[in-house]
């Protein structure tokens, strides 16, 4: 064997090896969590998804609400970034001049390296506020949502809604950071098919450039989607932290994630800590399959228009 | 000549500092096959995307004289262009369905010119693909994805889609270039069929085919429109030194 033969062989067992890493190392995070959850699983069975009973001296462990949080505060951020993410690519890839793309992409690009927790107070101290006196009088005197679930009762303050808000700005920069390559890859060639039959500018990009970048920008907006799922301290600062589950979006609610920083400290009894370990494999996989069906569409768009 | 669907008038054309085009006069009678043709780089795509404005986006793209179509400058300073691209079909050197269904890429001009839906739509989507003898091939599944089509066959659908806007011209830029025989074939029959219809101008690297399928050949060189003539003529009498040159293969 000559030494360059051997260097391959050393390097592919090394790359081999590397690459076997990475699914190990989840499926032992993935055990140690599920031991350490079982005594809660088994103590509460399918009611600690499907209860809102969460009591640590009756060991009542239901995280419905928190699940339910998780879900629907990640839900609105997306519905509001989504929209807002993609209309910033497309102004930053097709319609601002040049010397405003660089300093505006940065800019957005910015957002993410905000920490958490300077979020969290931006939230305490500007959102919440703003949100309460401002956005909650808007929706109910001015469009007259107030007798609509979603935005009836008591609005204090820190609720579901500041916490998609939160989330939306946090998960942002993702969702258009991928938009913004996705379009730019978008060929030629079909922005002149469009343009050649008579499209204006704005017929070219709704109907060749962002229906050719679809997939990636569903791939953008699931990146954004597993930023707002696990997110926990900005959120933990603005949710309210109650364990309910409430329709109206101005109620305070929990997370998956809130809740386990908040009590991880105070967990003294073994159950205590067992029933916040299953938090974590439910949140794990939550997202595990939230992934699963976001991939899933990308792969069904990405094979192809349907009549 | 009775008229003209295409004309230029010393058009001259710039890529920045980079002059592409010197002074071309060239005038394309209604219902007949121009072929443009000559070495790589001397200003054919240019001047086939000067007719339509493609070029417009270019930065630092600038001209000189006047494109006429029917009579009319397209760069006049009331000239709406989307109005232009919509009466003026292009065809691609590389064939650029939209990642859509058959039908709906024929559908796309109609739609968004002439607002047409339903039962007028599909005639004008059946018809079309008709003119570009594609029709039998495709009837049976116009939902299906552009995409499954074989190279020429997407071509057609290319040039089905131009024709279903109802072009006065149609401007194909090697068109067949990246086919095999039968699928050149194909096309080439289908033009010279179209011809009944509108004016066609199409380059080609394929001097066979420039001799095949066009009623009149101009030759360009470095910019220069050197000549032009009826196609028969130019093939076996040209007038220039470098036309002969370049028909005969001695260079290009
Ligand atoms: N987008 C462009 N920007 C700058 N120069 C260009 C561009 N397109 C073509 N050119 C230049 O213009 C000249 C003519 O090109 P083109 O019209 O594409 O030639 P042809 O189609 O005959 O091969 C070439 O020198 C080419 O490099
Ligand atoms: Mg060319």
């Amino acid at each position: 064997m000559t030494g360059a033969a051997t260097g391959d062989r050393l390097y592919q067992l090394a790359v081999t090896g590397f690459a076997l890493v990475i699914p190990g190392l989840l499926a032992l995070i993935a055990i140690a969590i599920g031991v350490a959850a079982w005594p809660a699983f088994s103590t509460a069975g399918l009611s600690f998804i499907t209860s809102s009973e969460w009591n640590v001296q009756a060991g009542k462990f239901g995280a419905a609400p928190a699940i339910y949080g998780t879900l629907v505060s990640s839900f609105i951020a997306l519905a509001l970034a989504t929209p807002l993410a993609v209309g910033v690519a497309i102004f930053l890839s097709e319609i601002a001049p040049k010397w405003l793309r660089q300093p505006v992409a940065f800019l957005v690009d910015l957002l993410a390296a905000i920490p958490s927790v300077v979020y969290g107070l931006w939230g305490i101290f500007f959102l919440v506020p703003m949100l309460r006196d401002h956005v909650v009088p808007f929706l109910r005197d001015t469009l007259h949502l107030g007798g609509t679930p979603l935005f009836s009762g008591p609005a204090y303050g820190p609720s579901m809604l500041a916490a998609g808000v939160i989330l939306a700005i946090m998960a942002l920069p993702y969702i258009s950071a991928v938009t913004r390559e996705v379009l730019l890859a978008v060929p030629r060639s079909q922005r002149d098919a469009a343009l050649a039959l008579g499209a204006t500018k704005w017929e070219m990009i709704r109907d060749a450039v962002v229906p050719y970048a679809r997939s990636g920008i569903i791939g953008g907006v699931i990146l954004g989607l597993g930023r707002a799922l696990g997110e926990t301290m900005a959120v933990t600062m603005v949710i309210g932290n109650r364990p309910e589950i409430s329709a109206s979006l101005l109620a305070p609610g929990y997370t998956m994630a809130s809740l386990i920083a908040n009590e991880f400290t105070e967990a003294t009894s073994d159950l205590h800590l067992s029933a916040l370990m299953a938090v974590g494999a439910v949140l794990f996989v939550v997202t595990l399959i939230v992934n699963g069906i976001a991939r899933w569409l990308v792969w069904r768009v990405a094979s192809g228009p349907r009549a | 000549m009775t008229g003209s669907a295409v004309a230029a008038r010393d058009f001259s054309f710039w890529y920045g500092k980079n002059q592409a085009l010197h002074g071309v006069n060239i005038t394309v009678p209604p219902r007949s096959i121009m072929a443009l043709i000559g070495p790589s780089g001397c200003g054919k795509s240019t001047f086939l995307r000067s007719i339509n404005r493609m070029n417009d986006t270019i930065p630092g793209a600038r001209h000189e004289g006047s494109v006429l179509l029917g009579g009319k400058d397209v760069y006049a300073p009331g000239m709406d262009v989307v109005r232009l691209r919509h009466r003026v079909g292009m065809v691609f050197q590389r064939w650029n369905p939209f990642p859509k269904s058959i039908y709906d890429n024929v559908a796309y001009g109609p739609r968004i010119n002439l607002r047409l839906r339903g039962r007028e739509l599909d005639d004008v989507v059946e018809r079309s693909l008709r003119r570009a003898a594609l029709w039998d091939e495709v009837k049976d599944r116009l939902s299906e994805t552009a995409l499954g089509l074989s190279g020429g066959q997407q071509q057609r659908l290319c040039i089905a889609r131009a024709l279903a806007n109802q072009p006065d011209v149609l401007l194909l830029d090697e068109p067949a270039s990246a086919l095999d025989p039968g699928a050149t074939q194909k096309i080439e029959q289908l033009l010279f069929e179209l011809k009944s219809e509108l004016a066609i101008v199409i380059v080609t690297h394929n001097l066979q085919q420039a001799g095949r399928v066009s009623d009149y050949t101009a030759f360009f060189y470095l910019g220069h429109l050197v000549e032009c003539d009826a196609t028969g003529t130019l093939f076996t009498n040209p007038r220039e030194a470098r036309t002969e040159a370049y028909i005969t293969g001695r260079f290009g």
